[in-house]
């Protein structure tokens, strides 16, 4: 019988992952992690909180599986948070996420499953698999295009996609609750917040205080053409494309167009000046496992929200950077962020944008 | 049942058949409270009494010193927080004196005692077997001390303590001595004036009783303030109807297993002396945990270096064994479990823990089959712990 590891968090999706794998007859095993919160808030990691695990212990006592929970604190907090302090202290926005799936989920998880026996790991996530000629793996995005996680999927290699499954990729979300009522599952969703899981409903800002006040040094906000403007109070305050909060006087509106971690300071202009014709990105993952010699046309998504923006992508060095020039001007371009290629419903690859 | 190996009967055991049979007629046909004045109530008090008489002769004591409880955890609970109080009350003594190896329904209960009623709780380390000696508490008692309580054989590492003589130390100094038996009762013999207490928790299903029904042996003369108040039930010690079919059921448990004590430990002490043995020829890094000799025969436990103890549950587990650790969370929060720290062992070491305890249908092809993989899997988790 083949084994499948499903990661369960509690919720609708990944609850009904598990229960249509154990009716297509695989032998399925839950896993829940217990993910790194700061000290005294070890039980309000929004991942892992005590009711999401008995949610998901309720789950699969429902679906007769086994159901271990398996600690990744430290692991955790070596990597995703220690990622994330790192990210800010270069004056990118990263986005720890990237990093905890591959780290945490993709590489961590997934090697407990495999130490257990299993032959796949599923997870709840909304995006396809396809086996493409030769055998190839390639990662789609979900029917629900509303509903799409493939952005933070892109760090998946041939060898992790192997072992992958997403059950729910397949379906629309509201074919996924009525799946669920039909199972007697819990159809609760972790509601869908940008936040953090390890910050517990806290602040990034308050987080990086307490964890990294050396991130907050106050600095200059100044032009491109080199004009003081004021004082801001630490770059990790701001996000690109930030307009309001800026407190340096100036009759037209003044966004965030970058950081400059070197001199401290934050660079403001025009809402002309916002948008951005062209990206670099580093660390580049191909998900095919080979890197294309010659540039593309694609789709790139800066962000996890942002809408796809089409664009011409350069490979650099072997691959492992590119450069993106977009048709038109794009708006808010995050140094620490993923931008992410797509060509039709194929994800091809995606890197963090410097 | 689920087509897997069961070597945890130190968490608990499935209730013997014949135990079963006896509770049967006290659910629905033989309903009635044994408080009531009518034929029915006469029927169930008729059976409690009947069992707390059974209790009373393996005991070696007299009926009216058994009290029926929920669970071991709670005749620990009434007994040092009944004995406390009232040994205060009697003569102002507020120590309460205990080990580093205890149950935690000893040493929460303990610590509960210090935080809200202002005990003083004295520690007494174990040395390096988990066991405390009677030169230990010789040193710590004195004429302010209350109470004290020291567990009969440990539930993580299986080592039986020297309760005779600790009990000897005790009534020559005029104090309480309990000792938590939960874990001891079904292979150890439980003769209260043998053993010289004045306070013994048991609980019904560590020997194939039900769960939910434990007991508290309380030597006459023994002054304790309940702590579930109410009705007069128990002597006054413990309100609440009485929990008949299980007291039943209890009682039955309790009688085979003195009956069947020998043959019992006769049949899993070869099968533990096999694990003990090839564990340590077989696995690198592996130590006992616990006494080698003055331990349960039904218990053997280790430490593996560099092993996250939950994990390798988890593939033990996936691979068809049940086993246990020291730390029992299935939270994933590992934290090494005091008893295991109170041996002395570093925090590599601590994490790694496994207890597998046999029971009377435990069969020698279910020892050889988890001997074959258990050292693959301990490779296997070691490895993981790597990363």
């Amino acid at each position: 019988m083949t084994k499948v590891v499903v990661a369960m968090s509690g919720g609708v999706d990944s609850s009904v992952a598990a229960a249509l794998l154990k009716q297509q007859g695989y032998d399925v095993i839950g896993m829940m992690l217990r993910l790194w919160s700061e000290p005294g808030k070890e039980e309000s990691n929004r991942c892992c909180t005590p009711e999401s695990m008995a949610l998901a212990r309720r789950v699969a006592a429902k679906l007769d599986i086994p159901f271990y929970v398996v600690d990744a604190k430290d692991v955790f907090r070596e990597t995703v948070v220690q990622y994330f302090l790192d990210g800010y202290a270069r004056g990118e926005t990263p986005n720890p996420c990237l990093l905890c799936n591959r780290q945490i989920r993709w590489t961590f998880l997934l090697d407990h499953a495999l130490a257990l026996g299993a032959d796949f790991m599923a997870t709840g996530h909304y995006a396809r698999r396809r086996t493409a000629d030769g055998g190839r793996q390639e990662l789609l995005r979900a029917v629900d295009l509303a509903k799409d996680q493939s952005y933070v999927l892109h760090v998946l290699n041939q060898e992790k996609l192997q072992r992958a499954l997403f059950p729910v990729g397949d379906y629309p979300k509201p074919e996924i609750r009525k799946i669920a009522e039909s199972f007697g599952l819990p159809t609760a969703s972790r509601h869908d917040s940008q936040d953090l899981c390890f910050l517990a409903g806290d602040d990034y800002r308050n987080f990086l205080r307490r964890n990294a006040a050396e991130l907050m040094r106050p600095g200059q906000i100044v032009t491109r053409e080199g004009k003081i403007l004021g004082e801001h109070n630490g770059l990790a305050n701001y996000t690109i494309g930030q307009r309001k909060g800026l407190g340096a006087g100036s009759p037209v509106p003044l966004y965030v167009l970058g950081k400059n971690a070197e001199t401290n300071t934050l660079l403001v202009g025009t809402q002309e000046e916002l948008g951005s014709r062209e990206l670099t990105a580093r660390e580049v993952n191909w998900v095919s496992g080979e890197a294309p010699m010659e540039s593309f046309r694609a789709e790139v998504k800066i962000r996890y929200t942002a809408k796809e923006a089409p664009a011409e992508v350069m490979p650099l060095d072997n691959g492992s950077r590119v450069r993106v020039r977009f048709d038109a001007p794009v708006r808010d371009v995050t140094a620490g962020q993923a931008a992410v290629f797509y060509q039709g419903d194929v994800l091809l690859g995606g890197g963090i944008i410097q | 049942m689920l087509g897997k190996i069961y070597l945890d009967y130190a968490a608990t055991t499935p209730v013997d058949p014949r135990v079963l049979d006896v509770m049967q007629p006290y659910f629905s046909a033989s309903f009635g409270n044994p408080s009531s004045v009518h034929r029915y109530g006469q029927i169930a008090e008729a059976a409690v009494e009947s069992a707390r008489e059974t209790v009373a002769s393996v005991l070696n004591c007299r009926p009216d010193e058994i009290v029926f409880t929920s669970c071991g955890s709670e005749s620990d609970n009434l007994a040092l927080r009944g004995a406390a109080l009232a040994m205060r009350e009697k003569n102002g003594a507020n120590w309460i004196i205990t080990s580093r190896a205890e149950h935690h329904a000893v040493s929460k209960t303990a610590e509960h005692l210090e935080k809200y009623y202002d005990f003083k709780v004295e520690w007494l380390d174990v040395d390096k077997h988990g066991m405390v000696t009677p030169e230990m508490v010789k040193k710590a008692v004195c004429d302010k001390t209350a109470l004290v309580s020291v567990m009969y054989a440990n539930n993580e590492i299986g080592t039986i303590n020297p309760i005779q003589e600790i009990a000897e130390i005790c009534r020559a100094n005029g104090i309480l001595f309990h000792t938590d038996a939960v874990q001891a009762a079904a292979y150890l013999p439980v003769d209260v004036n043998a053993l010289g207490v004045d306070l013994m928790s048991l609980g019904g299903h560590k020997f194939y009783g039900p769960k939910g029904v434990g007991a508290l042996y309380v030597r006459k003369g023994t002054a304790l303030v309940p702590h579930l108040t109410g009705g007069a039930q128990e002597n006054g010690l413990r309100a609440g109807t009485q929990n008949v079919p299980y007291i039943v059921g209890f009682a039955e448990a309790l009688r085979l297993t003195h009956e069947e004590r020998e043959q019992r430990a006769a049949h899993v002490k070869p099968l533990r002396d096999r694990i003990i043995g090839t564990v340590l020829e077989m696995i690198p890094d592996s130590k006992l945990t616990g006494h080698l000799e003055s331990r349960l025969p039904n218990h053997a436990s280790f430490v593996f270096k560099d092993v996250d103890g939950n994990l390798l549950l988890q593939l033990l587990d996936a691979a068809g064994f049940a086993c246990s650790s020291g730390s029992a969370c299935k939270t994933g929060n590992p934290e090494p479990s005091e008893v295991i720290t109170s041996l002395g062992f570093s925090h590599d070491w601590a994490l790694g823990s496994l207890r597998v305890t046999l029971g009377k249908d435990s069969a020698p092809e279910q020892v050889d089959s988890f001997l074959k993989v258990l050292p693959s899997l301990v490779d296997q988790a070691r490895k993981l712990n790597q990363r």
